[in-house]
């Protein structure tokens, strides 16, 4: 394999300008971010030879702003775990935690990043997905608020609540890539005029002073003793700095990790619609007519996580259980969205651990996926209710990386921006 | 579970809706992980109807031609073509 951690799944030069807040420095992009001539894979053997054709507007903007392509980075098939681990490229092994998981799905952006592979990367961020690696990295990452950043050469996983952000070595950096990406796009209709003109770069300034601080006690109860230390130990720090502490509780969130899961899976079940070895993908020999053949190219395409989110998001949309679980999900994402809202009335900025677990040990997550779902409790919140979140370093527990989750309101990334400076260690 | 409402056809039944081929050891793992993570989405009963004011809106350009990909482009990835078209199974 490549490099050493095995972060990506091809390695490029792509030089971008000359100039531009980048230049001179290097950067990963995950690999389901289309790239001009540049084979992106999604981590899916259906996708092993694409190259696609053009480059996601994410890509035409940070080429713009000086920086090169180094490479593309590993994953989980089509964005759909939390370990790195159903990538059919190989595992990605953690270089802050030798022997344990990187998290995911961006985890080859992640590791790339904290591994001095990359200086810089780009993610995205459907459940957790940039989040997660970088808490379990030990890196800084971002979720934009929805619409910040365009989705236009993104291969699509679920389009309502995923978004792209950068991850970086410090707050300042994952800022500064937010600046370049960050702004409305005519080539995708759910972006917004939010980021346009941004500077969050100059919000990473440490000042903390008067900002109240929710704590989410909701998104501690399922954490691990020791992860939740070191939160608290960080929140100490902050409040150490002039912030103030208060506790939040939401009661929407006990049911935020089913929602999000049968949102995602039969949005899935739709985008993944159209892998159908016609356009792109296999060559797989089939007597059969249409409906076979399709049948038979998704079955040696597709691994065995994607397959089960496939097969659970067409349930979930069928006859009959449509109004059982897609409606009741839709629900619980609007009331969230309307805890988030109410909370947001008294406090700047909310917090949790951003995982409530330390990295787990290669190799002993995939057994029970319903165990690896509920490891996304702390992050799926923000995506159901399209808001920006930042991971930021907590310290450790026995040398695994602990990462602190800072949610703003909607456009507030300068303020978890600032935030997360200040609590950078 | 005994009561699960998920047993090997339902599983078969779907994965033939979505057009993706299982393997009898799939289908055993399938089925059983599925009877788990539906129980677990049993719990949405829980959430009541929640009024939710649409932030959205319609956004429109104007019909105007752009440059889009060569037809070359559009093909290139495509694992059979025919004079130009993409070539796929036969319908029936």
């Amino acid at each position: 394999m490549s490099s050493e951690h095995n972060s990506f799944i091809t390695e490029a030069s792509v030089d971008g300008s000359d100039d531009g807040p980048l230049a001179g420095k290097t950067i990963a992009i995950k690999d389901n971010i289309s790239t001009e001539g540049v084979r992106t894979t999604c981590g899916s053997a259906m996708l092993a030879d694409y190259v696609p054709p053009y480059n996601a507007t994410v890509v035409d903007r940070v080429l713009a702003a000086g920086a090169r392509v180094v490479g593309k980075a590993n994953m989980d098939e089509f964005g759909m775990g939390g370990t790195t681990e159903t990538s059919a490229f190989g595992v990605v092994e953690n270089p802050a935690a030798p022997g344990h998981v990187p998290g995911g799905s961006s985890g080859g952006s992640a590791a790339a990043v904290a591994a001095g592979e990359a200086d810089l990367a780009l993610g995205t961020d459907t459940g957790g997905s940039v989040r997660n690696p970088a808490a379990f990295c030990g890196v800084v990452g971002i979720k934009p608020t929805y619409g910040l950043v365009s989705r236009y050469g993104i291969v699509a996983y679920a389009n309502s609540l995923e978004q792209v952000g950068p991850l970086a070595n410090s707050v300042e950096e994952a800022a500064l890539l937010l600046d370049v990406v960050a702004g409305s796009d005519p080539h995708d209709a759910t972006t917004n005029d939010g980021g346009d003109d941004s500077n969050y770069a100059d919000a990473a300034d440490g000042n903390v002073e008067g900002l109240t601080i929710g704590v989410i006690t909701d998104l501690l109860e399922g954490a691990d003793e020791e992860v939740v230390d070191a939160f608290q130990c960080s929140l100490d720090d902050l409040e150490a700095q002039g912030a103030e502490l208060t506790e939040v509780s939401l009661d929407s969130l006990e049911h935020a990790v089913q929602a999000y899961y049968v949102i995602a899976m039969s949005e899935a079940s739709s985008n993944l619609a159209r892998f159908d070895g016609v356009r792109y993908g296999p060559d797989v020999e089939s007597d059969g007519n249409w409906n076979d053949s399709f049948a038979a190219v998704r079955e040696e395409g597709f691994g065995p996580e994607v397959k089960r989110r496939i097969l659970l998001g067409t349930y979930a949309l069928s006859a009959g259980y449509h109004d059982k679980y897609y409606k009741k999900a839709q629900n619980a994402r609007a009331w969230v969205k309307q805890d988030f809202d109410e909370a947001f009335e008294s406090v700047d900025v909310l917090a949790s651990p951003t995982m409530p677990v330390t990295p787990p040990v290669l190799g002993e997550s995939l057994d029970d996926p319903l165990q690896l779902y509920l490891m996304d409790a702390n992050t799926v919140p923000v995506n159901l209710a399209n808001l920006p979140a930042i991971s930021v370093p907590a310290g450790d527990v026995d040398g695994l990386p602990v990462g602190l989750q800072l949610i703003g309101p909607k456009f507030g990334e300068e303020t978890i921006i600032r935030a997360a400076s200040a609590a950078e260690q | 579970m005994s009561d699960s409402p998920v047993d090997p056809e339902n599983v078969r039944h779907v994965a033939g809706l979505a057009r993706v081929n299982l393997d009898d050891a799939e289908l055993e793992e399938f089925t059983e992980q599925f009877a788990d993570i539906l129980a677990y989405f049993e719990a949405l009963d829980d959430v009541p109807e929640v009024e939710a004011t649409s932030e959205l809106v319609n956004v429109m350009r104007s019909d105007e031609v752009h440059d889009g990909l060569s037809q070359q482009e559009a093909l290139r990835n495509a694992p059979e073509t025919e004079d130009g078209f993409f070539k796929g199974p036969s319908v029936s």
